[in-house]
C-alpha cells in the first residue's frame, strides 16, 4: 500500500540543517587546521581542505541518491548490503594497503576506501531487518545471540585489521538492543564491566574486591533485612579467607591477594549454595552471581589488559586514568590537545589565529583531533555550539526514531543514534582527556572521504526512511 | 504497535544529555576556569631568544685596541621539542662523539625539558656555517649568537682578567645574571663588569612544533635591543706592558710602573704570565685547570698585588724621610759604619756617610741609627708612641692597607702595630733594637710591588700620590671613580723629599759606592733604590724602585725579580730598560737588554 508523498518535502529539515551546518563548520576548521599562507585558495586540490571540499560535494550528491532510492530497496537488500560489506571487510584483510601496520584501506587508483566506515550503516540495516520480525523477544537467548552476532561479526573483522577504534564503535549497537528490550541485566553487566575496567586502574585490586564484597553484603541486607543471615555469611567468608591466608604460608606462596580472595569467595559460595538451594533465595543468588562475576572479571582484566591490548593502547588507558604521565611520548597528543583547547579561553583565539593549530602542535589535527581547532580558535563558545549541535541532532534523531511506525525504521534510527553518539563522545572526550585516545573521526567534521560519505549514507537512509514512514508498513 | 520498552528511550536520551553535560563541564574547566593551558600554549610557540650584547672593548692609554670580540655561537636545545634525528650526521657536523651527544642531551633533559639549555658552547663560525644549512633537520636545536673575547696581543692577562660563565653562587647573589650569562672575572673585566657587559635584549619569536621560527611575535613590538657594553680606555701602555713581559720571561717576579702625576698604572707585570687567549671559549676550563695545577710558577697568581715581600733596602728612603721630618737627623748627619751596626751587618763602603750617601751606598748602619733615633725620640713618651708615629707615616705612603686599585685581589701587606710587638715580646718589653731590622726593610714589614711603586711615585711627586688605577675613562666621557682623582698628601715636607731624591739620584748616577749604577741612563736622570728582599725559602729576591726623570717624573717603577739576589743585579737593569723604553721609545744598551732577555731563572 503505497501512498504518494513528496519525499523531498517530508525530509526532516532540522536534521538536514544541522548536517549542513556541521559540514560547513567542519570544512572551515579543516581549512584552519592545515592552513598555510602558500596555499590559501579554497579549491587547492593539493591541500586537505580542497579535497574535503570535493568530498563534501560528493557526499551531497550521494545523499540525493540515497533519498531518491525507494525505501523498499533498503529493506529488502539489508542483508545483501550487510553481506557485501562483510565480504569487503574480509577482503580488506588480504588486499588492503598496510598503513601504520593496519589493513583498513583499499586502494583504487588515487582513491582510498575504508570499508569499516560503510559497515556501520550495513550493520544498522541488518540489525533493523532482523529485529523487524514481529514478536521477537530480545530476552530470548537465541534472539539476543543472533542480534549480538550481527554486531560482533563486523567488529571482529575490524579488530583483525586491527582497528580498535572502529571495533569499539560497533559496541554502541548494544544501545539499540537495549532500546529494543534486551535484558537489563546484560546492560547492567556491560556498564559494570566498563566501570570495573577503569576502577581497576584507580584502586588497588584487592581493595576493589573487598569493597565489592562489602557492597554485595550491604545490598543483600538492604533487600532482605535478615541481619543474622548476612552476619553468618560474612562470618563464613571471613573464616574461609583467614584459612586461605593461613594455608598460603605453607601451600601456595605465589598466590596473589586478588587470586586468594577469588578462591575464598568461590569456596564460601559452595557453603552458601546449600542455603541458596534450601531457601530458594533468588536475590541472594543474583547478588552472589554478580559479585563472583565481578571478581572473576577483575582477576581476568589484568590478563586481558596485558595480552589483548597493544602496549600503546595500554599506555593510552593508563595516561587517561592519570596513572602515567608521559607528555612527550604517548601522552603527547592528549597533552597538546588539551593545551590547544584549554588555551582557547571563552571566545577563542580567533579564526586562523590558533597558535597550537597553526604551528602543528597537535598531530592528526584535521582528522581525529579536529575538535582542537574548534576549541582553540572558537573557544568555549565554539565548543559549546558544536556540542550543542550534536546533542540536538542526537535527541532529534531519537525523536525521529521513536515516531517510526515500523520496527525496521526505528531500529535503524537507533543504530544511527548509537554510532553518531559513540563517535561524538569518544572523539571529543579524548581531545579533552576524559576518554583514552581512540582514533575515530568526529562525524561530519573530520577530514576524510570514506568517513564523511559513510556517515552521510548512514544518516540519509534514516532520513529517507523517516520521510516515507507513512508509505509502507513493513 | 505495542511497545513495552518505550520508556527506555528516556534512558538513551538521558545518556546523551549526561555525556554532553560532562563534556561541557570539562570544557568549561579547561577553557574558562583555568588559564594554565594558555600559558602552556604560549610556552609552546613563543621562544624568547636572548640578544646578548657585545662586551665593551678595552683600549690602552694610547687608544690601541687590547681586547675586542669575536663571534661565537652557542647551540641551544629544547629537549621537549627534539625528535628522532640523524645523530651520526649531527655529531659529524659538530665534530663531537656520540657519547658526548648522549651526555649533553641527558644533561639538558635533566635541567629542563621545556626550557632551552646550552647543548654545545661556543662553536666556531665555520662549524656554525656548516650546521646552519642543516639545522632544519634537527628540531629543538637552535643557535644563539654570543661574543667571545679576543686579544690583539698575548699580554696583560693578570691586568685584563677573563670572562667566564656565571656560576651558581653569582646566580644566587645577583638577580641580573641568568644561567649561561658571561661575567668578568678578575682584572678590568671584573672591575668594570657593569660597564663592559652592556644590556641584554630579547627577541620573541613564534615557533612551530619543529621549533622552526615562523616570524616575530607581535610584529616585534615587545622585542628589546641589546645594548653594547661601554668601551674602557685603560691606563696601560701596551708597548711598555709587552716589553715588561718580554723582559720578565723565564723569571718569576713582577713589575709595576705608574705615572706619578696621576697614579695611572702604565704597566703591571706578573711573571710567569699566560696568554689570555687560553681562557677563552671551549678550551677555557681545561687550560684553567692546567694553569691552576702549576704550583711552582703560579701563573694565575698576580704577584704585583698578591705577593707580600719584605721591602728590604727599598724602604730606606722612607726611614730617611721620617728621620728628617721628625728632626732626628738632618741631611748632613753622618753615621759611621764598620761593616754594620751591632748585629746588623753591612757591606764594605767608605765611612762615615751623610744621608745622601747613606742612601746611595745603602748603608745599613746609617738607617739603623736613624731608625733608633726615630723610635727613641724624646718627643714621645714611649717607644710605642714613637713607633705608632712611624707606622702612621708608613700608612700615609699606602703601606699596610689596600691602596684601592680596581683589581679585587689586592693584598694589604703588613705594617705591624705596637700591639703585635706587645703580644710577641710582652708589653714594654721591646725597644728600638728589638725591631731594628725594620730600619732596613726586613723583619715583619710586608709590602706588595704595587705599594712599592706607589711609594716611589709619592717620592717622585715630593709628597703626594694618587691611588693607582688601571682605567682612564669609560664609555663616552664618563669619569672614573672620584677616589682615583683625589690627591693623597703625605705629611712630610717636600724639602725633605728633595734630600732623599738626591740620595736616590746618587745611588744611580753617583760615584764610588753607588749601588745602582747599572740603572743609569744617558740624558735621563734616573733616581732609584736597590733592595734585597730576604727569602726564607731560597735565594733572595732582587728589588729595585726608581723614577725618572728626576725633575719632571714621568714614570715610577718597582721591579721584583725572585731568587735573583741583590737588587742591582737584575731588578735595576729591568727597571732601567723599561724607563728608557717608556721615555724614549728605544733601547741604547742592547747588551744589557740581551743579558736580561736571555736570563733564565726558572730553569724551564
Amino acid at each position: 500500500m503505497k501512498r504518494n508523498v513528496n519525499i523531498w518535502a517530508r525530509l526532516d529539515k532540522i536534521s538536514i540543517l544541522i548536517f549542513v551546518l556541521m559540514l560547513i563548520m567542519g570544512w572551515f576548521n579543516i581549512y584552519a587546521a592545515v592552513f598555510n599562507e602558500e596555499h590559501s585558495r579554497i579549491l587547492d586540490m593539493s591541500q586537505r581542505y580542497g579535497k574535503q571540499f570535493a568530498w563534501i560535494i560528493a557526499a551531497l550528491i550521494i545523499a540525493v541518491f540515497v533519498v531518491v532510492i525507494d525505501t523498499r530497496f533498503y529493506f529488502f537488500f539489508a542483508y545483501f548490503i550487510y553481506g557485501t560489506l562483510m565480504f569487503l571487510l574480509v577482503l580488506v584483510l588480504f588486499l588492503g594497503r598496510d598503513i601504520n601496520g593496519a589493513r583498513s584501506w583499499f586502494e583504487l587508483g588515487p582513491f582510498t576506501f575504508q570499508p569499516s566506515e560503510f559497515a556501520k550503516f550495513g550493520t544498522a540495516l541488518a540489525l533493523a531487518a532482523y529485529l523487524n520480525q514481529k514478536k521477537l523477544d530480545l530476552k530470548k537467548p537465541s534472539v539476543f545471540f543472533t542480534s549480538s552476532a550481527i554486531i560482533i561479526f563486523p567488529a571482529l573483522l575490524i579488530a583483525l585489521q586491527p582497528d580498535m577504534g572502529s571495533t569499539v564503535v560497533f559496541m554502541a549497537f548494544f544501545i539499540v538492543l537495549f532500546r529494543e528490550g534486551m535484558s537489563p541485566y546484560i546492560a547492567i553487566t556491560g556498564v559494570l564491566m566498563i566501570i570495573l575496567f577503569f576502577l581497576r586502574f584507580l584502586i588497588n585490586n584487592q581493595y576493589l574486591i573487598l569493597s565489592l564484597i562489602g557492597i554485595a553484603f550491604l545490598l543483600a541486607w538492604l533487600i532482605t533485612r535478615k541481619t543474622r543471615e548476612i552476619l553468618l555469611g560474612i562470618l563464613i567468608f571471613g573464616l574461609v579467607t583467614a584459612l586461605m591466608y593461613f594455608l598460603r604460608n605453607f601451600l601456595f606462596r605465589d598466590l596473589e591477594d586478588e587470586r586468594l580472595l577469588l578462591v575464598a569467595l568461590l569456596l564460601s559460595g559452595m557453603v552458601y549454595a546449600y542455603y541458596f538451594y534450601s531457601r530458594k533465595a533468588q536475590s541472594y543468588i543474583l547478588i552472589y552471581v554478580f559479585l563472583a562475576g565481578s571478581v572473576i572479571y577483575i582477576n581476568s582484566v589484568d590478563f586481558a589488559f596485558d595480552r589483548v591490548l597493544k602496549p600503546h593502547q595500554k599506555e593510552r588507558v593508563e595516561i587517561m586514568m592519570g596513572m602515567k604521565s608521559d607528555p612527550r611520548g604517548t601522552g603527547y597528543n592528549v597533552n597538546q590537545s588539551i593545551i590547544s583547547i584549554g588555551s582557547g579561553g571563552f571566545l577563542g583565539k580567533g579564526y586562523l589565529k590558533g597558535t597550537q593549530t597553526k604551528f602543528k602542535f597537535v598531530p592528526a589535527q584535521s582528522t581525529d583531533f579536529i575538535f582542537c581547532t574548534i576549541g582553540e580558535e572558537w573557544g568555549f563558545a565554539g565548543a559549546f555550539v558544536v556540542i550543542g549541535l550534536y546533542t540536538f541532532l542526537l535527541l532529534r534523531l531519537v525523536y525521529l526514531a521513536e515516531r517510526q511506525r515500523s520496527f525496521f525504521s526505528r531500529v535503524y534510527g537507533y543504530g544511527v543514534v548509537s554510532v553518531l553518539f559513540i563517535h561524538f563522545f569518544i572523539n571529543t572526550g579524548m581531545t579533552i582527556g576524559i576518554v583514552p585516545v581512540i582514533g575515530i573521526p568526529l562525524p561530519f567534521f573530520s577530514y576524510g572521504g570514506s568517513s564523511l560519505i559513510g556517515f552521510t549514507i548512514l544518516l540519509f537512509i534514516f532520513l529517507r526512511l523517516d520521510a516515507s514512514r507513512t508509505e509502507y508498513l513493513f | 504497535m505495542k511497545d513495552t520498552f518505550i520508556n527506555r528511550k528516556y534512558i538513551v536520551m538521558g545518556l546523551i544529555i549526561v555525556v554532553s553535560l560532562i563534556l561541557l563541564i570539562r570544557l568549561f574547566i579547561i577553557q574558562v576556569a583555568k588559564d594554565t593551558y594558555r600559558l602552556s600554549a604560549d610556552n609552546n610557540v613563543l621562544r624568547h631568544v636572548v640578544q646578548y650584547p657585545a662586551r665593551g672593548l678595552i683600549y690602552d692609554r694610547n687608544n690601541r685596541l687590547i681586547v675586542f670580540n669575536q663571534a661565537a655561537y652557542d647551540l641551544m636545545v629544547v629537549p621537549a621539542q627534539t625528535s628522532v634525528i640523524d645523530t651520526v650526521l649531527f655529531c659529524e657536523l659538530l665534530n663531537i662523539s656520540r657519547d658526548i651527544f648522549r651526555e649533553r642531551m641527558d644533561a639538558a633533559r635533566s635541567y629542563s625539558r621545556r626550557a632551552p639549555s646550552v647543548f654545545l658552547r661556543q662553536i666556531s663560525a665555520e662549524t656554525y656555517a656548516r650546521l646552519q644549512e642543516k639545522l632544519f633537520l634537527f628540531p629543538g636545536f637552535y643557535v644563539e649568537a654570543r661574543t667571545l673575547r679576543k686579544y690583539s696581543k698575548p699580554i696583560a692577562a693578570h691586568l685584563l682578567g677573563y670572562v667566564s660563565e656565571v656560576d651558581e653562587s653569582i646566580l644566587r647573589k645577583d638577580p641580573y645574571y641568568r644561567p649561561g650569562d658571561y661575567i668578568g672575572k678578575l682584572g678590568i673585566e671584573e672591575a668594570y663588569e657593569k660597564e663592559l657587559r652592556g644590556k641584554r635584549g630579547v627577541k620573541i619569536y613564534l615557533v612551530d612544533v619543529f621549533s622552526r621560527i615562523k616570524g616575530s611575535y607581535a610584529e616585534g613590538r615587545l622585542d628589546t635591543m641589546a645594548v653594547q657594553g661601554e668601551d674602557v680606555i685603560s691606563t696601560i701602555d701596551m708597548e711598555l706592558q709587552e716589553y715588561g713581559e718580554r723582559l720578565m720571561r723565564n723569571k718569576a717576579g713582577s713589575i709595576v710602573a705608574l705615572e706619578p702625576s696621576t697614579g695611572e698604572v702604565l704597566a703591571l707585570v706578573s711573571s710567569p704570565a699566560y696568554d689570555p687567549e687560553l681562557l677563552i671559549g671551549r678550551v677555557r676550563s681545561e687550560n684553567f685547570a692546567k694553569l691552576n695545577a702549576d704550583t711552582v710558577g703560579l701563573p694565575l697568581f698576580n704577584r704585583a698585588l698578591q705577593a707580600s715581600y719584605p721591602p728590604g733596602s727599598t724602604l730606606k728612603p722612607i726611614n730617611g724621610l721620617i728621620g728628617l721630618q721628625e728632626g732626628v737627623i738632618v741631611p748632613s748627619t753622618k753615621f759611621g759604619c764598620n761593616r754594620g751596626y751591632l748585629f746588623v751587618g753591612c757591606h764594605s763602603h767608605s765611612s762615615p756617610l751623610d744621608l745622601i750617601h747613606g742612601i746611595s751606598n745603602s748603608c745599613n748602619a746609617y738607617f739603623c741609627q736613624t731608625y733608633r733615633r726615630i723610635l727613641e725620640n724624646s718627643k714621645y713618651g714611649s717607644i710605642s708612641e714613637a713607633y705608632d708615629k712611624w707606622k702612621g707615616y708608613l700608612n700615609e705612603f699606602g703601606f699596610g692597607k689596600k691602596l684601592g686599585i680596581e683589581l679585587s685581589n689586592e693584598l694589604p701587606g703588613l705594617v705591624p702595630s705596637t700591639s703585635y710587638f706587645n703580644r710577641y715580646y710582652g708589653k714594654d718589653r721591646w725597644r728600638a733594637l728589638t725591631v731594628i731590622s725594620m730600619a732596613i726593610g726586613q723583619g715583619e714589614v710586608g709590602t706588595t710591588p704595587l705599594q712599592m711603586a706607589n711609594m716611589t711615585a709619592a717620592i717622585a711627586n715630593r709628597g703626594f700620590y694618587y691611588v693607582p688605577h688601571i682605567v682612564k675613562s669609560v664609555g663616552q666621557g664618563k669619569t672614573i671613580d672620584q677616589k682615583f682623582l683625589s690627591k693623597h698628601i703625605i705629611s712630610i715636607d717636600s724639602a725633605n723629599f728633595e734630600e732623599i731624591i738626591l740620595g736616590m739620584e746618587e745611588a744611580v748616577n753617583g760615584g764610588a759606592g753607588a749601588t745602582a749604577r747599572i740603572a743609569a741612563l744617558r740624558n735621563i736622570t734616573v733616581c732609584g733604590k736597590t733592595g734585597t728582599a730576604q727569602n726564607p725559602h731560597g735565594k733572595d729576591h732582587s728589588v729595585f724602585v726608581a723614577f725618572a726623570p728626576k725633575d719632571d717624573p714621568k714614570i715610577a717603577i718597582s721591579v721584583y725579580v725572585e731568587n735573583a739576589g741583590f737588587g742591582a743585579t737584575y731588578a735595576a737593569p729591568v727597571a732601567s730598560l723599561l724607563i728608557e723604553k717608556y721615555l724614549t721609545g728605544k733601547i741604547t744598551n742592547s747588551a744589557m737588554e740581551q743579558r736580561i732577555l736571555e736570563l733564565n731563572l726558572t730553569g724551564r
